[in-house]
């Protein structure tokens, strides 16, 4: 196959990427978008390998490229298949990390069969930054992947205790090392120390930040492993790879300046700041001095009078798996002719688009689940607002100018006529301040896990 | 076919990195574009169908494992099975996922 039917099959195979991401801007349309883009990177691969025939791979090159194929697609599929759906968002990190691995490992591939004379400056620059990005996304998702899975490895791992000081030498290490790497014309020993660094940054970057934060992290990671895909293309002067890897880095930005915004925080202050109490912030004990306990029997009476309730999950709806718990509790209310919807923090859980994921997966339909903006319209309107393992995410210090979390964009749970906090404690969520909803006069609290609490609640409305 | 590359980018009016920083500049905006159409209930399926594109350097892997010599070629193995695991295990979980978004 000539060069110019190769380079227009990648060319194809980039336009099917771009279709098949388009594809993604709708639920109908998703399954569809998805399986073109897996088409595009079908087509990719069988053209270089027709490729590599005809220039003649030799019979060893060929069978350790179908027995990587065989391992890997083994190794991919039985993660994918086999995995919970809650156990989504560490998957996509480990992803991720495989394919940073990817890109520095095929860089470090290119470095050991060229030698420096035979590498020109420009390419040696992209190799260098295929090594720095490619290694920083290995280890920042593995971290990113210990901290979601809660493995118990991650309590063993050193904890860094200056981390802003730590990042400033790891990472001033690592870009002179890229420097020396790009300017040695991509000498072997360079290039390796530098991955070792990155690896090294990778882990300082993302370990002490706290889980809260993920969203943010996971976007940029995303980021990061298209990037190094691109970087990866401009080493060997292939377009596809440039391309896929730009579409990859933009829609890793993107999604990493959505998650800041609905935080209120920018990216460096998430990266390298620390979000504490600050000092105007009023004593727990003090703002919690009315707070009414409730139970399940009392919350199924309000529900049963309801003609709208809105469910605001967070991340404790994920831990105590009620999904499936409160679908049920959604449908007893619907079949009884009432108005139900789910208002969705864009930061509500560890990654963007999390609780849409876990209540897609308890089968409720997606129309039901309204971004923050659509949902506070509605909010006054709304008779009961049931909030399930959510805490910052509905904290109307938000509103206050001098609050630690002031300016972040809130769901109005306090707006509807009556509030039910379903949490195990009054304990406070990451950002670390008492929230005034909890003790609001039109707010009940009701302590208890959080599937155990809504089964309550279903079954009392059933006897009741 | 390096040299052949090299051959070809040398007798080629525009240097290859101009071409490939115009094609990244262009991508991304085309990025940028489509992904803020993309609605905040798609965007885990968005990451992991992303983060299955990204596994494009399988390309890359196939081209280093077919024909560098020795230790390029391990490396260029090792290569093709990370970036295999993410490309087919990416798909895969972003189909479970996005089978999952029903309507009513």
């Amino acid at each position: 196959m000539s060069r110019t039917w190769v380079d227009l099959a990648y060319l194809i195979a980039a336009v099917l990427f771009i279709l098949g991401l388009k594809g993604l801007t709708h639920p109908r349309t998703a399954v569809r978008g998805n399986l073109i883009g897996a088409v595009g990177m079908l087509l990719a691969v069988l053209v270089t390998l027709v490729d590599q025939q005809v220039l003649g791979a030799g019979i060893l090159g060929y069978s350790l490229v179908f027995i990587g194929m065989a391992i890997g697609a083994g190794i991919g599929a039985w993660l994918a298949i086999t995995i919970r759906l809650e156990s989504m968002p560490e998957l996509v990190a480990l992803f991720n990390g495989l394919g940073g691995a990817a890109s520095f490992v095929v860089a470090g591939s290119y470095v050991s069969a060229m030698t420096s004379a035979e590498i020109p400056l420009d390419t040696s620059f992209a190799t260098a930054l295929s090594g720095l990005i490619g290694a920083v996304t290995l280890t920042g998702s593995l971290v990113a992947f210990g901290k979601l899975a809660e493995h118990p490895l991650m309590k063993t791992l050193p904890k860094i205790t200056n981390s802003t000081v730590t990042n400033a030498i790891v990472g001033g290490v690592t870009l002179l090392l890229m420097f020396v790497c790009a300017i040695s014309r991509s000498n072997d020993v360079f290039f390796w120390l530098l991955v070792i660094a990155s690896l090294g940054l990778g882990y300082c970057l993302t370990v002490s930040i706290g889980g809260a934060d993920m969203p943010v992290v996971i976007a940029l990671l995303n980021s990061y492993s298209g990037l190094a895909a691109a970087a990866t293309g401009f080493v060997l002067e292939n377009n596809v790879l440039i391309i896929s890897g730009s579409l990859v880095g933009a829609s890793g930005l993107i999604l990493t300046q959505i998650m800041c915004k609905a935080m209120n925080r920018s990216l460096t202050n998430v990266l390298f700041g620390t979000l504490g109490p600050t000092g105007e912030t009023k004593d727990a004990d003090e703002v919690y001095q009315n707070v009414k306990a409730t139970g399940p029997d009392e919350v199924a009476m309000l529900l049963d009078v309801a003609r709208r309730v809105v469910i605001v999950p967070g991340y404790g709806m994920a831990v105590a798996q009620a999904q499936h718990a409160v679908r049920d509790l959604a449908n007893h209310l619907i079949a009884k002719g009432m108005e139900v919807e789910y208002g969705i923090h864009p930061v509500a859980g560890r990654m963007p688009g999390h609780m849409n994921v876990l209540l897609a997966e308890a089968d409720i339909p997606y129309e039901l689940l309204k971004e923050m903006d659509e949902i506070n319209t509605s909010m006054e309107q709304t008779d009961v607002c049931l909030v399930i393992g959510a805490n910052d995410t509905v904290n109307p210090d938000a509103r206050q100018p001098n609050s630690a979390i002031a300016g972040m964009p809130i769901i109005d749970a306090d707006k509807a006529r009556t509030c039910v906090v379903i949490k195990r404690s009054l304990s406070p969520g990451f950002a670390g301040i008492p929230n005034p909803l909890f003790a609001a006069d039109n707010s009940l609290m009701l302590f208890a896990d959080g599937k155990q609490a809504v089964l309550d609640i279903l079954s009392a409305l059933k006897e009741g | 076919m390096f040299h052949a590359i090299q051959l070809l980018a040398a007798t080629s009016a525009a240097n290859p990195l101009i071409i490939g920083l115009t094609i990244f500049a262009l991508a991304v905006f085309v990025g940028i574009e489509i992904i803020t159409k993309i609605p905040p209930t798609l965007h885990t399926p968005l990451m992991s169908g992303s983060n299955a594109i990204s596994g494009i350097t399988i390309v890359g892997a196939v081209l280093a494992a077919g024909e560098y010599p020795g230790f390029a070629r391990i490396l260029g193995f090792i290569a093709i099975i990370l970036a295999t695991v993410n490309v087919v295990g990416g798909f895969l979980v972003t189909h479970r996922m996005l089978e999952k978004f029903k309507s009513r």
